[in-house]
This record gives structure tokens, C-alpha cells and sequence, in this order.
């Protein structure tokens, strides 16, 4: 790690704004990667994307009509998270072509709204693409609290939502209420996404849960240790890249996407090494 | 087969599915210690009828009983494995402990008892040194007999009744003799009852007992002798074999005497 970004670590801390973001955003890509590991495995990594984009959506709706963001926006994800998840289990649209249908829907209302109000302006551009000036005292307060939800459901839920993960049909025929915890999946995602999205950006957030995943994925192979894992990567992603924000003056989504990549790239060239060893 | 004292019996049982009759007239009996193979074409209704025994469905037509004593726990399941499984990142011991998770009730954590009975399945099937083994690196049949384990440690006392879905799918001629060796021990040894689709019929009248033909309806139901005898059965023995068959060694279309 270069010199400059290890001397701005202390620097963080002298910043209001970026300790806010700090606790919010460790908190966001915690639960976020934790999620992403039965996401991804489920193949409905998409359903964060989708949901992103009906966050930004509603965000919109709330700043045109001056009503508090989270207030209208958490209720909003949450039901088309509820919706999306229907839609692919019973509806006759399939899964991916029902996120695209709602995520699209989703945004053409949000900039149709904005352009007839507010017209597009700077707070646009940070649902769009994320700032950490965004966060607010009572996000702060609001991410602890339903981070800790999410966490706790996760951590009672771990065994059966590996089940679930792992073989829907079987969990059903053991008794185990697959629907319920798909439903609890899809709404701790909206949750996470929800509280993530001002800081990361609509267009970036869904990176938060799908790429630890993945990355975690080229070297672990058991549930457990690719869950801890990736919310290793998570978290170190998430320092990584709002030291090089706060460094170099970079979009700070931006930033922790790219740590990601970085680390996805690292691990796909570790265990195309450990391959090639073995053989 | 007296039906009277069938662990699971169907009458007159028949499916729908949004509003069309999927599969009809289904009359047979699962007895202790029997060893059932569902046989038909794609869509013939054997799945369906498989999540009716496992009172995952509710018949339109007709009753399904279980015998009084049975306990939902008293029944293992071996579902089809799905694209997502194969390349999962598991450990054996993590996949055969979640056969343990109807029991845990609202515990978060799995007990000690939980641990030695998944030990146990493992032991059972000969595979207590993969526990730690990462699941996604077994060959095909490995990975059935894991999931054969989980099925098995559901139960503390033993199972009653195995239900198994297309066990043999994807596997080779040599891994699929053994699964059916392995099958048929615990039939035999353990007297679990085995109910088991396939599409295999040339091996499957040579382990089964009993036999049940589906076609969207009962085209048959009755021992493995009286099937290899009956039209139905010869019918689907010639087309299997092809030929001259290999597993009974008789010309196409001979009738075993």
C-alpha cells in the first residue's frame, strides 16, 4: 500500500462526514456480502441490480416531493423485492426479464419525475453514481440499527438459509419454509441496498453483493468459509477504496468497485495457480 | 400387498396442475421393507407423484394414507440434483448435516447429536473420510451417496422410507451398478423401504419388488415378475434394450419365462 494512503488512515478520523461513512459503509458491505454468498449461489444476483434501481426510483419521487428519502424508499425496495422475488417463482414472466421490466419501469419514473421538477441536477448525479456527503446523523443511526437486523436474521437463519441455498426442493420436503426464507433474503437485500445506495450509487451498489461473493468463490469451497471470506473482502474492499477516494479525490463508489475487482482478478489468478500446481 | 398395513397408500390418487389433470387413477401401497421403482416417460407424472408421497402436494382426486406410526422424519428424500449443486461450495459434513435441520427446531446451532448422526450416515455409506472434503470436487456418484447420506441422517432410529428421484442421472454404467449395490444394501440390511424413479427400467426390474407405470395415468402397478410378463412391461424392456439385452441377455422382445 502506497505510503500517502497508509498516512491518511488517521486522517479518516478528523472528518465527521467521512466517520459517517465509515461506520455506514462497513455496516452496508458487511451485510451485503454476507447476503451476496446465498445470492449468487441462488442466481439472483441480479435482483440487486434490480432493486438499486427502484431505489433510485423512489429517491427521486421523495426529493421531487420533498419527503424524507429513506422513509419512502425502504417500504418502495421492499415491496418490489417482494414483487421481483414472485414474479420469478410463479409469474409467467421469467426472473431476469421481470428485474429488467421492473429496474427499467423503475428508473424511466424517476428521471420522468425529476425532469418535470427538480430537472436534473447534482443530487441526480449522487443517486446515480453515490457520495458519501449524503449521509446524514440519523443514517448513521438507521444503518446500525437495521444492520444489526440483518446480521442477527442472518447468523440465527445461517443454517437453514444454506439449506435453502443449497437444495430448495429437499429443505421443502424436510419441512423447512423455503418460501419464507427466500422472502427473508429478498427483503434483508432490499434493506442493504436501500442503506447502501446514497454512498455507493444506484449504478454501483449491486457490486457490493455480487463481486465479494465471486471473488471469495475462486479460493474457498465450503459455505462457511466463503461467507467469512467475503465479508473480509468485503470490508477490506471497503476501506481500500475510501482511502484511495479520500486520497486521490476519486468518486468513492467508484473507488471500491474498483478494490474489488482488484480482488476478484488477484483470487481468479491464485486459483488458476493452485490448479495449475495440483496437476 | 396389504394395503392395510402400507406405510404409504394411494387410492384412486390423481394430480392437477392450473386446472389440467396431470397425471389420474393412481392405486398402489409402499409396505415395510418394499422397493417400489416408478417408471414412464417425461412428464408421466412419477415426480408429481413423489411430492405427493412426500405431502409436498395435495391429491385432487383421490386419498393418499400414511400409515399412523410413520413420522414426516421417518422418510428420506433424495431429490433430483440441480445445475446449482454440482459446483457448490460445500463441505460433505456442512451438505449432510442440513439433513438434520427438520429436527433442530428453532436452535440455531446443530447439536452433538446432530454431528454423530451425520457421522454415522457417512459410516453407513462407506465415506466417513470425505467429511471434509469440498463437495464440489467429488465425482457424480460421490456426490449422490453424500446426498444419500443427508437423506439418511434425517431420522435418529433409521429411516422407514427412502424416496429417491432420478438417482442415476448423469452417471456412468459403473458408478450407477454401484449406486443400485448401495440402494439395495440398505433395502436389504436396513430394511428401508425404497421408492425410486427412474428411467432405468432394464436395472430397475432386476433390484425393484414392485413396479408402478406411469404414463398421465396407472398403466400398471404390480410385482417386478408380474411386470417383466405383462405387455406394458414387455414393451418397455424391448425398448430399452434396444436389442439383445444386456441385463437379462435375451433377444429383443423375448418375454422372460
Amino acid at each position: 500500500m502506497p505510503m500517502e494512503l497508509l498516512e491518511a488512515i488517521p486522517r479518516l478520523f478528523t472528518y465527521t462526514f467521512l466517520v459517517r461513512a465509515l461506520i455506514v459503509g462497513l455496516l452496508v458491505s458487511l451485510c451485503a456480502s454476507t447476503l451476496g454468498v446465498s445470492l449468487v449461489l441462488k442466481r439472483f444476483s441480479m435482483i440487486g441490480d434490480g432493486l438499486s434501481h427502484v431505489g433510485f426510483g423512489s429517491l427521486a419521487v421523495a426529493t421531487a416531493f420533498n419527503w424524507a428519502p429513506l422513509a419512502v424508499s425502504i417500504p418502495v425496495v421492499m415491496f418490489a423485492a417482494f414483487l421481483l422475488l414472485r414474479l420469478s417463482e410463479r409469474g409467467k414472466i421469467k426472473g431476469d426479464a421481470a428485474i429488467a421490466l421492473i429496474s427499467a419501469s423503475a428508473l424511466a419514473i424517476g428521471v420522468f419525475v425529476i425532469s418535470k421538477t427538480t430537472g436534473m441536477n447534482t443530487d441526480v448525479d449522487n443517486y446515480l453514481f453515490g457520495s458519501i456527503l449524503a449521509l446524514t446523523h440519523e443514517d448513521v443511526v438507521l444503518s446500525v440499527v437495521l444492520s444489526l437486523v440483518v446480521l442477527v436474521l442472518f447468523a440465527l437463519f445461517y443454517h437453514r438459509i444454506f439449506a435453502v441455498t443449497f437444495d430448495e426442493n429437499y429443505a421443502r420436503a424436510t419441512g423447512i419454509p423455503a418460501g419464507f426464507y427466500n422472502t427473508m433474503l429478498a427483503l434483508l437485500t432490499a434493506l442493504t441496498i436501500v442503506l447502501g445506495m446514497r454512498m455507493m450509487g444506484a449504478l454501483l451498489i449491486s457490486s457490493l453483493v455480487i463481486f465479494p461473493a465471486l471473488s471469495s468463490m475462486w479460493l474457498c469451497k465450503r459455505f462457511f468459509s466463503v461467507t467469512i471470506c467475503a465479508a473480509v473482502i468485503s470490508l477490506m474492499c471497503y476501506v481500500a477504496g475510501l482511502l484511495v477516494s479520500f486520497t486521490y479525490q476519486a468518486p468513492t463508489g467508484a473507488s471500491i468497485v474498483l478494490a474489488n475487482l482488484t480482488v476478484f482478478i488477484t483470487f481468479y489468478a491464485a486459483s488458476r495457480l493452485i490448479t495449475l500446481r495440483k496437476t | 400387498m396389504k394395503h392395510e398395513t402400507s406405510l404409504i397408500a394411494c387410492k384412486d390418487v390423481g394430480f392437477r396442475y392450473e386446472g389440467q389433470l396431470a397425471v389420474s387413477g393412481i392405486t398402489c401401497a409402499v409396505d415395510a421393507g418394499d422397493y417400489l421403482c416408478i417408471v414412464g416417460e417425461n412428464g408421466s407424472g412419477k415426480s408429481t407423484l413423489v411430492r405427493g408421497m412426500l405431502g409436498l402436494l395435495k391429491p385432487s382426486e383421490g386419498v393418499i394414507t400414511f400409515d399412523a406410526a410413520l413420522r414426516s422424519s421417518d422418510i428420506g428424500y433424495l431429490p433430483q440434483q440441480n445445475a446449482i449443486q454440482r459446483g457448490f461450495p460445500a463441505s460433505v459434513q456442512e451438505v449432510v448435516l442440513s439433513g438434520r435441520l427438520g429436527r433442530l427446531g428453532l436452535l440455531p446451532l446443530y447439536t452433538r447429536a446432530d454431528r454423530a448422526a451425520a457421522h454415522e450416515a457417512l459410516k453407513l455409506l462407506g465415506i466417513s473420510e470425505l467429511a471434509k472434503a469440498s463437495f464440489s470436487e467429488l465425482s457424480g456418484g460421490q456426490q449422490q451417496r453424500v446426498l444419500l447420506a443427508r437423506a439418511l441422517c434425517a431420522a435418529d432410529d433409521g429411516l422407514k422410507i427412502l424416496i429417491l428421484d432420478e438417482p442415476m442421472n448423469g452417471l456412468d454404467p459403473h458408478v450407477k451398478q454401484e449406486m443400485y449395490a448401495c440402494i439395495t444394501s440398505l433395502n436389504e440390511k436396513q430394511g428401508i423401504a425404497v421408492v425410486m424413479v427412474t428411467h432405468d427400467v432394464q436395472t430397475a426390474v432386476k433390484f425393484a419388488r414392485h413396479m408402478l407405470v406411469l404414463n398421465g395415468r396407472q398403466e400398471f402397478f404390480g410385482t417386478a415378475h408380474d411386470f417383466e410378463h405383462a405387455a406394458v412391461g414387455a414393451d418397455l424392456l424391448r425398448d430399452a434394450c434396444g436389442g439383445t439385452c444386456a441385463v437379462c441377455g435375451l433377444p429383443k422382445g423375448t418375454v422372460r419365462q
